[in-house]
């Protein structure tokens, strides 16, 4: 049924734009634009020389009620993190995935903190991801979910705390997808690539905004470097 | 979903006295009105964006076949099962399937129009399946048995008390005496509900705002986090989208996306977009073990040869229907099916027919604010127009209406005859109504004296007015 649907509705749209099947020079003006994938109008407020893009990622992050600090290493991010849970007083098992870069930090260091690898488990405190990239012109952190950065992490704790070295903070979405190319190649992905610029949030209710819907409570960025 | 597209006008009424509606309506222009023109003025480019937006959208549609095959290949080299269906009995069929076959009893779904459009949930509960929306707006909505009145923001007809008294009725286990002041209690409540289900779903079935032909991923744009708690928690994963989503690059959604939040909601950037790219890889610990999309065509393919094409450009932001004034008052239910406002004025009766879709194109004004604040230029009034023209040869108007527009049509080829009809007219009805200024009541006049007064002319026509200017006569 499905290959009779499919070549029914394809030749109804060739049918319709008055085209052959098969066109040569259609099939590479659409593979030309897509090898080439070039960028469109950038705004220039992430993208004019002399922009201190960690500050604009900051402040729009804090303007989406984020919670942002940063630290000198990676070796300051589980105190970062206990420091958090501390703020917001919840106690319970901190996830994360299996990332190298999280594997070289000294869990063990923080006191309290109960850190365990894998995926979100329904009654753990927080999950931890690292990002591979920020964006500063939306305050947006660009997480490549899979077996390294679990994707429930950031959904199913009331806490998601994202990790973002801070020369990954680029100014536009272009520069972040040019990181996404240079780690799973040209038109490779993760299994999710998660924009989030914030705690969950709802306006469902009478328009006015609630944060924490049903996802994260709480975004903790903490910024590396 | 069933048709209730041809009673606007008496649905129309009965929404105007509706004391409740028109509370929740009345928060439109401060709300996401406002919103929506805070952003535009943040983002210096915002027009240009538009420009931008609108050339790429044109360009994908004028390849469609091949971003679609595209999309296909791409998809299908990472996983993914793609289906086609070219009607909404196919779509619902091949999801029932898809159910039965994983032995679904429980199906999540984030919020999809899509799902609206092929009526998804009665065809699963039908197969005997638990469906529950997890999107906050569609959660009520599905409490209270009703559809959603617009396509982002689906419970805007609803106040907070009838929120709470939903949850009072529905949710009978809680404590009868639990304190739901805030509208966070409220959501903390729904979500508290909503978690074991996220948790113990068989199948989460979500829409996708988008799709991508670079790399096969589907894109889902929200602020709850509910759609991605659907796709990663259950087993598998089904997204129902149409064939007019699909972009060429991650570049092109990126400046979609620009245009998209900043339209709807005046937010800079949704809290949330995922690109979604396969099921479960190897090494995995969650993620969905099967991911399969379902391409509907439902007449889109055929609307791409017609007059009415760019109606496909649409990315489904709901600024038509913020800035409409005919909305603004009658709200979504009053349209009476999936799509409202102007871009359901022109999507439904491509969609369910003008025979019984002729009502919408002609609900507007034609003020024109809909293509104004249209992220993707979106001609809506002319669109309009075009169904306004198609009734008519359909031969659909009644007799009183086409008599009427035949004798106007008679008198405006004759322009010496129109001009001395018009000067009569406006002396006589200028003597007429002098010492009034206005009219209650005038013979074929009775659709606008029955709700307002007609402003009686002052005499003469403007014809005459500017021929009196062109002379140097003073006023």
């Amino acid at each position: 049924m499905s290959d009779t649907a499919r070549s029914a509705i394809l030749s109804r749209i060739r049918a319709s734009l008055k085209v052959a099947a098969d066109d040569p020079d259609r099939a590479t003006l659409a593979a030309q634009r897509i090898a080439g994938h070039p960028q469109n109008l950038v705004p220039a407020r992430a993208s004019a020389a002399g922009t201190d893009l960690v500050a604009l990622f900051r402040s729009y992050l804090e303007g989406q009620q984020a919670t942002v600090s940063a630290v000198a290493s990676h070796s300051d991010v589980p105190a970062a993190i206990g420091n958090l849970l501390n703020a917001t007083g919840a106690t319970g098992v901190v996830r994360r995935g299996s990332d190298p870069l999280l594997g070289d930090m000294p869990w063990a260091e923080a006191k309290d903190l109960v850190v365990r690898e894998g995926a979100a488990e329904p009654d753990d405190v927080a999950g931890v991801s690292y990002a591979l990239a920020g964006v500063a012109e939306t305050g947006t952190l660009v997480v490549g979910a899979g077996k390294d950065n679990p994707v429930t992490l950031a959904f199913l704790p009331g806490i998601h705390i994202i990790i973002v070295a801070r020369d990954t903070i680029v100014g536009t979405y272009e520069e972040a997808l040019a990181r996404v190319r240079k780690i799973y190649g040209a038109s490779g992905m993760p299994r999710t690539l998660n924009y989030i610029s914030g705690p969950s949030r709802t306006a469902d209710i009478g328009g006015k905004i609630v944060i924490g819907a049903h996802g994260p409570r709480t975004l903790g960025v903490i910024i590396v470097g | 979903m069933h048709i209730e597209t041809p009673h606007f006008n008496d649905n129309a009424r009965d929404a105007l006295k509706d004391a409740q509606l028109q509370k929740a309506l009345a928060g439109l222009p401060g709300g996401l009105v406002a919103q929506r023109a805070a952003a535009r003025d943040k983002l210096p480019e915002f027009e240009a964006l538009r420009d931008v937006g609108r050339d790429l959208r044109n360009e994908t549609l004028e390849l469609l076949d091949v971003y679609l095959e595209t999309y296909e290949r791409n998809a299908t080299a990472a996983g993914a099962k793609v289906h086609w269906a070219q009607t909404a009995e196919e779509a619902r069929r091949i999801i029932v399937e898809l159910c039965k076959a994983e032995g679904a009893r429980l199906v999540t779904k984030g919020k999809s129009m899509i799902s609206e459009e092929i009526g998804l949930n009665d065809a699963l509960q039908d197969a005997g399946m638990e469906v529950l929306e997890t999107d906050l707006g569609e959660y009520i909505l599905q409490i209270r048995g009703e559809t959603p009145s617009h396509i982002i923001a689906p419970a805007i007809h609803l106040t907070q008390d009838q929120v709470e008294a939903d949850f009072r009725r529905s949710h009978t286990d809680l404590p009868a005496d639990r304190a739901l002041v805030e509208p966070g209690d409220l959501v903390g409540e729904a979500r508290r509900v909503l978690r074991q289900k996220f948790l113990s779903a068989d199948v989460g079935i979500t829409g996708a705002n988008f799709l991508i032909a670079e790399t096969g991923s589907s894109v889902i744009v929200t602020n709850e986090g509910n759609g991605d708690l659907t796709q990663s928690l259950a087993r598998v994963h089904i997204v129902i989208t149409s064939i007019d989503k699909v972009l060429a690059t991650r570049e092109d959604l990126a400046t979609l996306l620009r245009l998209l939040a900043r339209s709807a909601t005046g937010q800079e950037c949704t809290t949330y977009a995922t690109l979604s790219t396969g099921p479960r890889r190897a090494g995995d610990v969650d993620g969905p073990g099967a991911y399969h999309v379902v391409l509907l065509d439902n007449g889109r393919a055929e609307l791409l040869g017609t007059q009415f094409r760019e109606v496909l450009r649409c990315i489904r932001c709901g600024a038509c229907m913020n800035h409409c004034p005919v909305y603004g008052a009658v709200g979504g239910h009053t349209y009476g099916w999936v799509y409202p406002g102007p871009i359901g004025a022109v999507l439904t009766p491509a969609l369910i027919g003008i025979g019984q879709g002729a009502k919408l194109p002609n609900a507007s004004t034609f003020c024109g604010r809909c293509e104004s604040v249209c992220p993707m230029r979106i001609p809506l009034p002319k669109l309009m127009r075009h169904w306004r023209e198609a009734e008519f040869e359909a031969g659909q108007p009644p007799f009183h209406q086409r008599a009427a527009l035949a004798a106007w049509a008679w008198l405006a080829k004759r322009p010496r005859t129109y001009h001395v009809a018009m000067r009569f007219a406006a002396a006589t009805l200028g003597a007429l109504g002098r010492r009034r200024g206005r009219f209650r009541w005038l013979p074929l006049t009775g659709g606008w004296t029955r709700h307002r007064d007609l402003a009686a002319p002052q005499g003469r026509t403007f014809q005459q007015l500017w021929a009196e200017h062109q002379r140097g006569v003073p006023r």
